[in-house]
């Protein structure tokens, strides 16, 4: 158990300390959200009807899920990678914890998360944005975005082990989970869609957990929001975190 | 070419050590290394029955073979003949589905998780972070067989000097060429001092001179009693490195010995007759058939046979030749490479395929 612990630990160290020398990722976490925050504002901001929130305060909250739960991707590039370039082999021939190459990924997720979602905090508040609740409650805003997004490092864990190559992660990350993302009141009010694509807003799990964060974040009712977007985090660990590990040791040959 | 060998049964039964089924193998005892056999195994390799199969496909057809403390055993195939496979399971990436190995006298299913600790493996690619600096690869390895960060560290460096790479500790290995992350990738299977070192095709890819230089450090730990396995398509590679060779085609051994031994087997000498008309070839073969071992192999103008003998072969070659009134442009004798070896014992199988080898 200790060496899981501290195996997990470089594995996840391993992870951030490359993560600067690959500009492009970076870029991902830095440039590009700031960019997104932007645009919303300024160029679809002001069409938007948002009742009883200035824009700035509506968008925050959602972009920042929407970006925590892409920050995995970097996950199934990086597990892709490995893969294909004999590093699952060689840490598969060391005495070290088998779990940890997984374990360590996603813990280095939930520090760029963390990383992410301050910049686009700090981003928000400058284009007019204001926490309108506790400081316990934004806290626990983070802590619930980091579990999210700790969640979907799983789903990504296994779609970088199941794809054959980046490029197929790419295109399934950006044509599944992209769209599943804007079917959701992370950028409008699901009031103003049609009835089916309304219906099915409703229930996802990037909805509930948006509207989770606007009532820990704004003050806006929760009707078991909180709760929900905590069990979908957990029933998505619980079902991908074994998918990942079963198909990590597949792919690996095991 | 691979006509040569007219009747591959009776051809590989010249190999005397090479028992056919496992009941004489164990009856004549190993082959390979052990004519040392009563030495002890304990960091040496060895395999018995060795079967594994992806799906319908047998990859690993009951695989034997040993490999002595100290020396390199070379794994000589072409591709996909299972040689990748033994190595997954040697060091303990893949589960056998029959037979047992043995490595540093561990078994490699039940001891998997201590054998870990006593092996090095330096796959295909160089598994190297590219962007991690050459100092914090081995740094992260070291930690990863649970050494504390300081000590990993002086173990980097020191491997790094050791290999020539000190002057690019700091620079992310993506900035290395092909060499220097061969040399990093070996110097990471060597962080644990392992007993036995498994090189999946070292050098494939590398430009001469770095071959060299990996074929240089290879041959020094084996001066320092590392036991290595080699997989290698390169007979120099085989040639130079390894003490014994095996020969491996879909799944089974074909054959084992020293390079030198192995080379004999080819059929000693090969003369090399080049004829002023290629139309004579028929002619000459005639000539010829009683000084051979098999019949000779004309290709155009180039007629090659296995002579039994060297002293006078070719004195007596020309004299019937001469008599026979064929005219020659050249003659040779050379010895046999592992070329021919390489290409006499896996060629027939996939040009002449007339059923298995026997099994």
């Amino acid at each position: 158990m200790r060496r899981l612990v501290t195996d997990t630990l470089v594995i996840a160290e391993r992870n951030l300390v490359r993560l600067p020398r690959a500009p492009e990722l970076l870029l991902a976490f830095t440039v590009q959200p700031i960019m997104f925050v932007l645009l919303f504002r300024y160029v679809f901001g002001g069409a938007i009807k948002t009742p009883g929130f200035s824009y700035a305060d509506f968008l925050i909250p959602g972009i920042i899920v929407q970006n925590i739960a892409f920050g995995g991707f970097v996950t199934a590039l990086g597990l892709n990678e490995d893969l294909h370039k004999g590093l699952i082999d060689r840490f598969r021939s060391l005495p070290m914890a088998r779990s940890a190459v997984l374990a360590g990924r996603t813990l280095a997720d939930v520090v760029t998360n963390a990383l992410s979602a301050a910049i686009l905090v700090v981003t928000g508040l400058l284009i007019g944005f204001s926490f309108h609740t506790s400081f316990a409650h934004a806290v626990a805003g983070f802590a619930l975005l980091l579990l999210f997004g700790y969640a979907f490092s799983w789903v990504f864990a296994f779609l970088g082990m199941l794809v054959s190559s980046a490029e197929a992660a790419n295109s399934v990350g950006f044509i599944v989970v992209f769209p599943l993302t804007f079917i959701s009141s992370a950028f409008v009010p699901v009031r103003s869609m049609p009835e089916v694509l309304r219906a099915f807003a409703e229930v996802n799990p990037f909805t509930i957990t948006v509207n989770a964060m606007r009532s820990l974040w704004l003050g806006a009712p929760a009707n078991d929001n909180v709760w929900g977007a905590v069990a979908w985090s957990l029933a998505i660990i619980a079902v991908f975190a074994p998918f990942a590990v079963a198909r990590y040791r597949r792919a690996a040959g095991g | 070419m691979a006509g040569a060998i007219r009747d591959p049964q009776s051809w590989l039964a010249r190999f005397e050590r090479v028992p056919i089924d496992a009941d004489s193998r164990a009856a004549t005892g190993h082959w390979g290394p052990l004519k040392d056999a009563d030495r002890s195994l304990k960091d040496g390799v060895s395999v018995r029955g060795l079967v594994k199969s992806y799906g319908a496909v047998r990859a690993l057809a009951g695989v034997d073979l040993d490999a002595a403390p100290g020396t390199v055993l070379g794994l000589l195939g072409p591709n996909g003949a299972g040689k990748t496979t033994i190595v997954r399971i040697l060091t303990t990436l893949l589960k056998p589905d029959g037979g047992t190995a043995r490595v540093a006298g561990l078994d490699v299913v039940k001891d998997a998780a201590r054998l870990r600790e006593r092996i090095g493996l330096a796959g295909q690619y160089a598994a190297v972070d590219e962007n991690l600096t050459g100092l914090e690869n081995l740094t992260m390895v070291g930690r990863l067989y649970g050494e504390p960060r300081a000590k990993a560290k002086q173990r980097g460096q020191e491997l790094l000097e050791r290999f020539e790479l000190l002057d690019a500790a700091r620079r992310p290995t993506k900035t290395y060429s092909g060499g220097m992350r061969r040399r990093l990738d070996l110097a990471a299977a060597l962080v644990a001092r392992p007993p036995v070192l498994f090189l999946d095709e070292p050098t494939t890819g590398l430009d001469p001179r770095s071959r060299l230089q990996l074929w240089e450090t290879i041959e020094r730990l084996v001066a320092d009693g590392t036991t290595v396995l080699l997989t290698t398509q390169n007979l120099d590679e085989a040639d130079r490195l390894a003490s014994e060779i095996v020969v491996i085609d879909h799944g089974r051994v074909l054959a084992g010995g020293t390079p030198d031994e192995l080379k004999d087997r080819v059929g000693g000498e090969r003369l090399e007759v080049r004829l002023v008309d290629a139309a004579a070839g028929e002619v000459a073969v005639g000539a010829l058939a009683s000084m051979t071992d098999e019949t000779p192999d004309v290709v155009g103008d180039l007629l090659t046979a296995g002579v039994r003998r060297r002293d006078g072969a070719i004195v007596d070659a020309v004299r019937r030749l001469d008599q026979a009134g064929v005219g020659i442009e050249d003659v040779v004798l050379r010895r046999p490479t592992l070329d021919d070896v390489f290409l006499a014992l896996t060629g027939h199988a996939a040009e002449e395929d007339d059923g298995e080898a026997p099994a």
